[in-house]
């Protein structure tokens, strides 16, 4: 027997092995590919033997072939062959293979499954070692699945060789499988504080990357990876670490400020620079992140910046390329602190390599001032000349562009320069922007008035000299620039001095070798010019002359009808028609001049993108009326909330027509003169220019251009933008002497004007103006244009699948918190469900949703312990609580209000890791940004970032702060959205300084009491075993339905099943049952409750009309099982439909709040309330948290408000306040829907 | 995370691939020109660190890679990867590690090309010691080195017997034999070299 394994082994010995192959491959150079089949055969013979270790030998070259590129799938199976091999080393061989080559459409995948977990558990640890490696690599969601628990069961493996492999592969598990994330979570999080260094390295590597798509949920791990940050001594976790502190910090900036001391402290000590550069990048995060908040870290600025100017002066390029990349992080929030190195990153521009002269080019762009632009762009303009004909020169052009146009040219002060630098660059030779180029000179001629006889003769110049139409030129894009040229030749004419010249130009035989559009625009301008010259000739009565033009056309535009362009030739013959037909009447001494102009008349003025949406609908077009019916109801997602504001269009139109009476013209006027001066997108024009325009109507707003004749206005030849340097330091030098003079007046006008720019500069900045005014169009957004919903995630990343809670998870292992359907299937768990497909099945289709709840199950059952201990500490603070319970608007016993509220409260963390962490941070040594972060009035007592409380005694703060976090938790979704909504308004509010709030947002400027906490869930029903609150949302995607939450809470000593929920429907509402159930069943709640334990289940409701209240009555039917007995129970309730639970709080902007206001459309109706004593924001947090509404606007004591209907019914609120009386004046297109809604709020301000 | 590892030399020829996402065998080799294009034509004296190839993810990626007298070493990393982490990682694991591996197994005194080009697999080994699935396993060279080692200690042992004519036969073919004989009489046992095309 023995002899035969020999003597087969000796068989083989001449089959060309891994070295073998190579080598042959080396030595056929020429006809590698031949060769190469050759083997391909010989292997595919190898792999027929069944000696184990020919195919092992095989499998090897294969994989040598597959790095050469060779498709190697057709040998998966007798991959798979070797892999089940018992012997390590060509198991070894089999995997590496299989790494290489498997995927998930590798269907041999689906064989290997049970060779694995034979593998995982084998004796032999490098078995083991080499199954998770390759595992590693082709993992699928099944296998992931049926593999899941073995590999969770070695993470608790003796060896750490295996355990840090079995954390590390877990990531890849969760992403393939995120169901098992859960159950492992607790002992994921266990081994990071394993032991072994290399295991708890694993752990960090894969929490890590857990929390880098989903931060939020790994906030509770801060106290602990803070731990390790001080302990740890493996650079390679610390860099790990610190770079999560990075993703976290955003989220709570007491976090941050907890951050910034250690790490300043590694900064000082730690030697090597990765993890140096990973805390400076981590604390500029953190700087970020406070930047709103915090007075001054001026002193950690300056570290940062210190050391990364230490980054960028080493020798390393590494270093010097990290400390400019890092660099500009620091300039978006911290200009001025870079703005001082400014010298080094000048000096980088002149580095050899070329990503460090790109990272430098970045950081310019935000360095620039009015005061430095021309001297950068010289520089600039330097380093064009050197880098010729480079990729790296296109670079250049399009940062000198970026930088000298950013933010509406807010830091050229003379535009001559400007236009010097752009003809400048025309020159160029070889570069890819020249529509670049084009684009800028139009959009300067155009926009800046003053600068037009500057730019036509320039222009002129280009047309003339030809440069730019010299042969090689045309291939590439520089010949763009012509297009303006002529385009600006033409439309300005009246600025040429001799057009006849430009004209000539523009019509030489090379023109013909230009791109199509380009000789389009030639030929169209043409004609613009033939005009002017007409009209010129035609006062000097030089006949001769202007009929001399003619002639010059009509012998010139041939050329152009001959054209293969079709546009050229279309233009082209029209215009030659024109000429011919003017000539005769030249001939009969007609004078044509004038008419040949009005063809061209009208000047062309800039038009913001968005303008379309200004336009008023004409009457009788209804936007919003289908044309065809529609498709279905379901795919109006998005849509919906558009709805509301297109729905005015055609309204505010109609209003139009209807009044044109002069009062009311004025009126009006004297109106969008407000709102302009209002609207912060709007960029006022200096009040002295409004003088000159003043006895022209309607054109008040054009902002007029001051021209500055400090300047020549004409430069003989090709411009040279340097001497513009020069001039410019004369300009400011007579400016500020004359600026001495005016300082009086000045300081009499500031008085009037409020209409400051916005400057970002250093101080002297505000000391030089502009030599021209660019007459700016802001890239206004229409009104009522809302900013797209901010949905940045991919809907294929696999890590949205993560997005889990895990805080109810991190308490330990006394409690099993996962639902049997979450726990990780078993090998036996398969057979176990093909027995009983129907649970199966049923399982599946709640498996998430049981998630969920089994999470809150958890939570319930923490916070049920934590709330037998406050007890007894509530007596005590009974006043306290009451205090801080809402009103319960709804509920039918008040009393019960401070107990329902409590377990109304949503079940998220209540765990003690949670307050762990609020206890943990808010113990840092900064107190915590309570008056600044108390953000948003509606329903955000707890917005993510607020504490409203600052500790003072520990155990009831710790209390509230729960409460808070439970209701953050629950509102941060809708919060987060809103959120983003605001920043992005006010973020273009910057520039206008309105300082009214809109949109749901009050920020507290002054100091304000923090908002008791609210609740909007109310008692529904109550027995000995079962307590039940529920609370009605309107449901955003779907206008005919509510989502009813109904929060079950076992209050007794016995295990509740088999819980059943059924309402007798109306007619007008109706429960949602799954499709085939007849209208009198019951809904299964998806859940049992182990007694003490609550959880919240969600039911959908349909209804037709909701301008009335409506109650359901319904019942609960459920098994109470205790240790010896079983009983059926039932509850009777009734739902409380209100009609605010159909409102949704949708944010509205003020300007389409006036229009929907003035539309007339809408029914008022009024509302007193007396002896109301809170404070206002109370008042209007309380409107907003319990009847849905937003706030719009809000001026000292009196406050807009609106809110939507899942109907599309719009309501508003006008809420003043006045020696406690509060009046609310409300408007609505349903009267009785607004007079129930103003019911319900009386009634829960009764309630206070 | 790391997305994928490539080494090649100095002409583009791959000495090791290792995708930690799938990409199709054509789409590999691509990505080896992509990536080798932008590599190569970058001085020896820049930065380590440039912006992905549009075929492996675009910006959002990174190359991070280390040039060694004929062979690149590349990294393809996401941003949640310490740029000068990789670097170390490339420096001291990975070409060390093999330097002290080749050194104990065959008295290399440098690694080159050549090593990697006839041991792939045995540098695949190694880096499975050091990356796993795309993160780091192991910065630590004493703990790479020693369970490199003991692997290949383990599968010396169990060629055992069977393996050693092999072996044998192996090194005389490392012996750069001008010509291999097709048919061999060794002994008395006649061996009939299967029927494939001649060496």
């Amino acid at each position: 027997m023995a002899l035969k394994i020999v003597k087969g082994s000796i068989d083989r010995m001449f089959d060309k092995n891994l070295q073998d192959l190579v080598r042959g491959i080396r030595n056929h150079k020429e006809d590698e590919a031949k060769y190469i089949s050759t083997c391909i055969d010989e292997i595919k013979q190898e792999l027929k033997q069944d000696n184990i270790a020919v195919k092992a030998n095989a499998v090897c070259k294969l994989t040598y072939l597959q790095m050469l590129g060779y498709d190697i799938s057709w040998a998966a199976f007798n991959i798979v062959e070797v892999m089940s091999s018992s012997k390590f080393t060509y198991k070894r061989i089999g995997y590496l293979a299989a790494s290489q080559c498997f995927h998930e459409g590798t269907d041999v995948i689906m064989l290997t499954t049970n060779q694995i977990r034979k593998d995982l558990s084998s004796p032999n640890q490098y078995d083991t070692g080499v199954a998770l490696t390759g595992l590693s690599c082709f993992v699928t969601p099944d296998l992931a699945r049926d593999l899941a628990n073995d590999i969770m069961t070695l993470m608790s493996h003796t060896k750490p060789y295996i355990r840090k492999k079995a954390v590390l592969i877990m990531y890849k598990v969760f992403l393939k499988y995120p169901e098992s994330l859960r159950p492992a979570f607790p002992r994921l999080k266990e081994k990071l504080e394993d032991p072994d260094p290399g295991v708890q390295s694993a752990a960090v590597n894969v929490i890590c990357e857990l929390a880098r798509r989903n931060p939020k949920n790994y906030l509770s791990l801060a106290p602990l990876f803070f731990k390790l940050m001080t302990s740890s001594t493996n650079n390679w976790v610390l860099i790990k670490i610190i770079k999560l502190f990075g993703a976290l910090t955003p989220l709570e900036p007491r976090l941050g400020k907890k951050l910034i001391e250690p790490l300043t402290n590694l900064i000082h000590s730690t030697s090597a620079m990765s993890l140096l550069y990973e805390c400076v990048n981590t604390v500029i995060a953190v700087l970020i992140s406070l930047s709103s908040g915090m007075p001054n870290h001026s002193a950690s600025i300056q570290l940062c910046v210190q050391k990364l100017r230490i980054l960028i002066e080493d020798s390393d390029q590494n270093l010097k390329y990290l400390g400019l990349l890092a660099m500009s992080k620091i300039l978006k929030t911290h200009p001025k602190s870079v703005q001082s190195h400014k010298d080094l990153i000048l000096q980088c521009l002149d580095d050899k390599d070329e990503s460090i002269r790109l990272r430098a080019l970045d950081l310019l762009y935000g360095m620039v001032s009015k005061k430095n632009l021309m001297e950068i762009v010289k520089k600039l303009m330097l380093h064009v000349d050197k880098a010729e004909g480079t990729t790296y020169r296109d670079e250049l052009l399009t940062k000198i562009i970026d930088i000298c146009s950013q933010s509406n040219y807010q830091y050229i002060t003379n535009f001559e320069w400007y236009i010097s630098i752009l003809v400048e660059l025309t020159r160029l030779e070889g570069t890819r922007h020249g529509h670049l180029i084009a684009s800028q000179m139009l959009d300067v001629a155009i926009r800046v008035k003053a600068i037009r006889g500057f730019a036509v003769a320039q222009m002129a110049m280009l047309l003339d000299s030809g440069h730019l139409l010299t042969g090689n030129m045309q291939r590439n894009g520089i010949c763009e620039v012509l297009y303006a040229a002529a385009w600006i030749c033409g439309e300005f004419s009246e600025h040429l001095d001799d057009p006849m010249q430009t004209l000539e130009a523009m019509l030489r035989p090379k023109v013909a070798s230009l791109p199509g559009h380009i000789q389009a625009v030639y030929v169209q301008n043409a004609a613009k010019l033939f005009a002017t010259v007409l009209q010129k000739h035609e006062g000097a009565t030089d006949s001769q002359a202007a009929q001399d033009t003619s002639q010059l056309l009509i012998e010139r535009l041939p050329l152009f009808v001959q054209s293969a362009n079709l546009e050229v030739q279309e233009r082209a013959s029209c215009i030659l028609q024109l000429v011919k037909y003017i000539q005769k009447l030249q001939q009969k001494d007609v004078e044509v001049a004038e008419e040949v102009s009005a063809l061209f008349a009208g000047e062309l003025n800039p038009v913001a993108p968005k303008a379309q949406k200004k336009v008023p609908v004409p009457e009788g077009l209804d936007l919003d009326a289908w044309i065809n019916e529609p498709p279905s109801e379901s795919e109006s997602e998005d849509e919906k909330p558009k709805a509301v504001f297109a729905k005015e269009e055609p309204k505010q139109s109609r209003a139009r027509h209807i009044e044109v009476d002069e009062k009311e013209l004025a009126r009006r006027r004297e109106a969008r003169k407000q709102e302009q001066a209002n609207n912060p997108f709007y960029i006022k024009s200096s009040p002295s220019s409004q003088k000159v325009y003043q006895d022209a109507p309607g054109v008040e707003h054009i902002p007029v251009v001051q021209i500055d004749l400090s300047v020549p206005l004409k430069v003989p030849g090709m411009p040279m933008s340097e001497q513009y340097l020069k001039l410019e330091e004369e300009r400011r030098q007579k400016e500020r002497a004359d600026k001495k003079k005016k300082d009086k007046k000045k300081k009499k006008r500031e008085k009037r004007g409020k209409g400051k720019r916005d400057d970002s500069g250093p101080e002297s900045e505000e000391d030089i103006t502009p030599a021209h005014q660019v007459d700016i169009v802001t890239e206004e957004m229409p009104e009522n244009a809302l900013p797209s919903d901010d949905d940045d995630k991919d809907p294929n990343d696999p890590h949205k699948a993560l997005d889990i809670d895990l805080d109810n998870l991190l308490l330990g292992n006394d409690y099993r918190p996962l639902a049997d359907s979450e726990k990780l299937p078993v090998r036996t768990h398969r057979r176990e469900v093909l027995k009983s497909p129907e649970e199966d099945g049923d399982q599946d289709g709640i498996t998430q949703e049981a998630k969920r709840r089994s999470s809150k199950e958890k939570k319930e059952k923490d916070r049920k312990k934590s709330k037998e201990e406050e007890k007894k500490k509530k007596k005590k603070k009974h006043k306290h609580v009451v205090e801080e319970e809402p009103p319960e608007p709804l509920s039918e016993e008040p009393v019960q209000s401070e107990e329902s509220a409590e377990v109304a409260a949503p079940p998220t963390s209540t765990s003690a890791e949670a307050s762990d962490l609020d206890f943990w941070l808010s113990s840092a040594p900064v107190p915590p940004p309570i008056k600044e972060a108390l953000a948003p009035k509606t329903s955000v007592a707890a917005a993510p970032d607020s504490e409203p409380d600052v500790p003072k005694d520990a155990e009831p703060d710790e209390e509230k702060s729960l409460k808070n976090k439970k209701k953050k938790q629950k509102k941060e979704k809708d919060e987060k959205k809103k959120k983003k909504r605001h920043h992005h308004h006010h973020h273009h509010g910057d520039g206008g300084g309105g300082d009214s709030v809109q949109n749901g947002t009050v920020e507290e400027e002054e100091e304000e009491e923090p908002l008791p906490p609210m609740s909007n869930y109310c008692l529904l029903a109550e027995n000995s075993y079962i307590k039940m609150v529920y609370d009605i949302q309107g449901n955003l995607q779907d206008g005919s339905q509510v989502v009813v939450s109904v929060i079950f809470e076992n209050k007794s000593n016995s295990f509740l099943k088999s819980m059943e929920f059924n309402v007798l429907d109306s007619l007008n509402s109706k429960l949602q049952r799954p499709e085939g159930a007849s209208p009198h069943d019951g809904l299964v709640v998806p859940f049992q409750l182990p007694p003490g334990v609550s959880n919240e289940a969600r039911f959908v409701f349909s209804v037709q009309s909701i301008v009335m209240p409506q109650k359901l009555k319904g019942t609960l039917t459920f098994i109470v099982k205790s240790e010896d007995s079983s009983t059926h129970e039932k509850l009777d309730f009734k739902l409380h439909f209100t009609c605010t639970s159909y409102l949704i709080t949708t944010p509205c902007y003020s300007d389409a709040y006036a229009k929907l206001l003035e539309s007339g459309d809408l029914k008022s109706s009024s509302l007193k309330l007396e002896g109301l004593n809170m404070p206002f924001h109370h008042l209007l947090a309380r409107i907003c948290f319990h009847h849905h509404f937003s706030v719009v606007e809000r001026i000292d004591s009196c406050a807009s408000m609106y809110s939507r209907s899942i109907q599309g019914h719009h309501v508003c609120l006008l809420v003043k306040t006045a020696n406690q009386t509060v009046s609310i004046d409300a408007k609505c297109d349903e009267p009785s829907l607004l007079a129930n809604v103003l019911d319900e709020i009386k009634q829960t301000f009764s309630q206070c | 995370m790391i997305k994928a590892i490539l080494i090649f030399n100095n002409h583009g020829k791959p000495r090791l691939i290792r995708f930690y996402q799938y990409f199709a065998e054509d789409l590999q080799q691509q990505i080896i020109r992509e990536t080798f294009h932008l590599v190569s034509k970058r001085d020896d004296n820049v930065c380590n660190f440039l912006e992905g190839g549009s075929l492996i993810g675009g910006s959002d990626y990174k190359l991070i890679y280390r040039h060694y007298a004929t062979l690149y070493f590349v990294f393809c990393v996401d941003s949640s990867e310490s740029e000068l982490g990789i670097l170390d990682l490339i420096q001291v694991n990975i070409i060390q590690t093999h330097v002290f591996v080749e050194t104990l197994d065959k008295c290399f005194e440098n690694v080159c090309e050549l090593d990697l080009i006839f041991h792939m697999d045995k540098v695949h080994y190694i880096l499975q010691e050091v990356v796993m699935g795309g993160m780091v396993l192991e910065t630590n060279m004493n703990e790479i080195v020693g369970q490199v080692e003991l692997q290949n200690r383990m599968e010396k042992s169990e060629g055992g017997l069977s393996a050693a004519p092999a072996r044998a036969v192996s090194a005389v073919k490392n012996m750069n034999l001008p010509e291999i004989p097709r048919n061999i009489n060794i002994g008395d046992i006649n061996i009939k070299v299967p029927s494939l095309s001649p060496f």
